[in-house]
């Protein structure tokens, strides 16, 4: 059911771990709805210049937490914002239907990492452009 | 991957075919074809081997052979039993009671029947996954047409008080179903000693084929056809019998029931192993289902801080064959309705793993397993935001 890309990213997670004294850090999910993922972000100069996490959760969302994590190292803030759930699953070759929302919690768990900077920094959080994305896709636990 | 040792662990799913099966089985494809129903001389042989299979099954079950209806697997037989007594009482009520662990098959059937008019009461069990006889008496009505309580829970593996609740249903003239799927060559079983009206069980599960099974029917019991069309059964289940299939359920049964205690001994003896090991290796378990009244193969056990589904994927990559009661599992998203009846915390409901033992399995089985799942819980325990709180850092 999972793609060899999941299995390879759920078998090897990059970026396991914390980051010592991170710029941002988000956490999302419900242990009741079975996963919860805490992104670590290390921001300099507008660039993620490291990206680490922890999760429980299933396959799908160790896989999407490892593949989110290794999506926005490099990138600047804004296309860091910019990385969509579609975005995370596409790269791990796609997701089951039903674990499609473990690429959204990923998505989420970035935002808020990034808005927990800009907060810190006394800026603006920003606003989540899709917020339809956590109601609509298929397998949110409803919590 | 192709010589990859495999271990088995989830008997409780489905079973491999025995030797002595296949063989009983093997003639019943190309040489022996016959259709039951026919006249000529290969057709009186296949029915021969249906009513001895029929034999086999009723002697297990302390059943006459008469009170044995073959069918396509548990579930039709779940579905034949509830609905058949259901639609044929409904002058006298529209009341059933059955459990909140019952399996889907028996829940699914009863929600039905919901729609259909019919009043359902699911029965509580403990922490333990036991329903309390003094329940069931209470929740009898005059309008009550049906009990069905499972006979061991495929799950959390709980051994349910059948006797007592048949004798209970008896007292009250309420027809006695039981899911027996998991139960047979497990519980020695005596339908009329125990009080069992229905009786549902499928070949399966005791190392028979796949796509047949049985329900025992008591004998001048009401019940409605669920197949209609031919006269096969005795004119209670159409369609032209799986014959290879009741051959494979009747050698099968036969063998199953030939020494319960010996098999269960064996059985418990690694499941003890299994179970022993995991406790002294890993930390901050629990235990699921009942500690003594369970299945001899069966462990359910909870590892908190992490989720089932990771778990299956860390033991197939070490070709252990394991199931889960998480929710990320299902496809459904929603966690077992047995962990959750037995009052257990969703979130440590979604770190089950159910392993069950068979016949195959040895010692060198068991010692592999726990040579693997504590690295592997410890791997995952230590990527999860959960275990971290939990260990402060």
């Amino acid at each position: 059911m999972y793609s060899d890309k999941v299995m390879d990213h759920f078998k090897n997670p990059r970026n396991v771990g914390e980051i010592e004294n991170p710029s941002g850090v988000g956490e999302v999910g419900n242990p009741v709805c079975g996963d919860i993922m805490n992104i670590y972000l290390k921001i300099e100069n507008n660039i993620v210049t490291d990206a680490k996490f922890r999760t429980f959760g299933c396959g799908a969302a160790i896989a999407s937490s490892s593949m989110a994590t290794e999506l926005v190292k490099g990138k600047t803030l804004e296309e860091a914002w910019d990385l969509s759930n579609k975005a995370v699953a596409e790269a791990l070759d796609g997701l089951p239907p039903v674990k499609m929302h473990c690429s959204v919690l990923a998505e989420e768990g970035i935002h808020k990492a990034i808005n927990d900077y800009r907060k810190k920094q006394g800026l603006e959080p920003w606003v989540e452009k899709n917020p339809h994305a956590h109601e609509h896709v298929e397998g949110t636990c409803g919590l | 991957m192709a010589d990859k040792r495999i271990i088995y662990m989830d008997h409780s799913a489905t079973t491999c075919v025995r030797k002595e099966v296949l063989e009983a089985m093997a003639p019943y494809h190309a040489e022996r074809f016959g259709n039951p129903s026919s006249i000529y001389s290969i057709a009186r042989e296949s029915k021969k081997a249906v009513e001895a299979a029929r034999g086999q099954v009723a002697k297990a079950l302390g059943a006459d052979p008469d009170e044995i209806y073959f069918t396509s697997g548990g579930s039709e037989s779940d579905n034949w039993a509830i609905k058949g007594v259901a639609l044929a009482n409904r002058q006298k009520g529209n009341h059933i009671i059955t459990t909140k662990i019952e399996h889907h098959a028996v829940l699914h059937t009863c929600q039905y029947l919901e729609k259909e008019g019919f009043r359902v009461t699911y029965l509580p069990v403990d922490r333990y996954g036991l329903v309390s006889p003094a329940d069931l008496e209470k929740a009898i009505t005059d309008t009550t047409i049906l009990i069905s309580v499972m006979y061991a829970n495929n799950e959390i593996g709980t051994i349910e008080p059948i006797a007592e609740l048949g004798a209970i249903a008896k007292k009250h003239k309420v027809p006695f179903h039981t899911d027996a799927v998991q139960a047979i060559g497990n519980i020695p079983i005596d339908v009329k000693a125990q009080d069992i009206d229905l009786l549902s069980l499928s070949a399966h599960k005791f190392y028979g084929p796949k796509g047949v099974g049985a329900l025992y029917i008591r004998k001048g019991l009401k019940v409605h056809n669920l197949i209609h069309g031919g006269g096969q059964e005795r004119r209670r289940r159409a369609g032209t019998e799986n014959l290879a299939g009741i051959v494979g359920l009747g050698k099968a049964i036969e063998l199953a029931t030939a020494d319960i205690e010996g098999h269960n001994q064996t059985i418990r003896a690694l499941r003890d192993r299994l179970l022993k090991g995991i406790q002294a290796r890993i930390s901050d378990t629990h235990l699921n289902g009942h500690p003594e009244k369970r299945l001899p193969g069966n462990i359910n056990i909870s590892f908190e801080f992490i989720e089932g589904e990771s778990l299956l994927l860390w033991l197939d990559d070490e070709g252990i064959c394991a199931s889960t009661g998480s929710a990320c599992s299902s496809g459904s998203l929603e966690p077992s309705h047995v962990l959750m009846a037995t009052g257990l915390p969703v979130e440590i409901s979604h770190g089950s793993l159910r392993l069950t033992l068979g016949d195959a399995n040895t010692v060198a089985d068991v010692d592999f397993v726990l040579g693997v799942l504590p690295g592997i819980v410890a791997k995952l325990r230590e990527m999860s935001p959960l275990y971290k709180g939990k260990k402060g850092g």
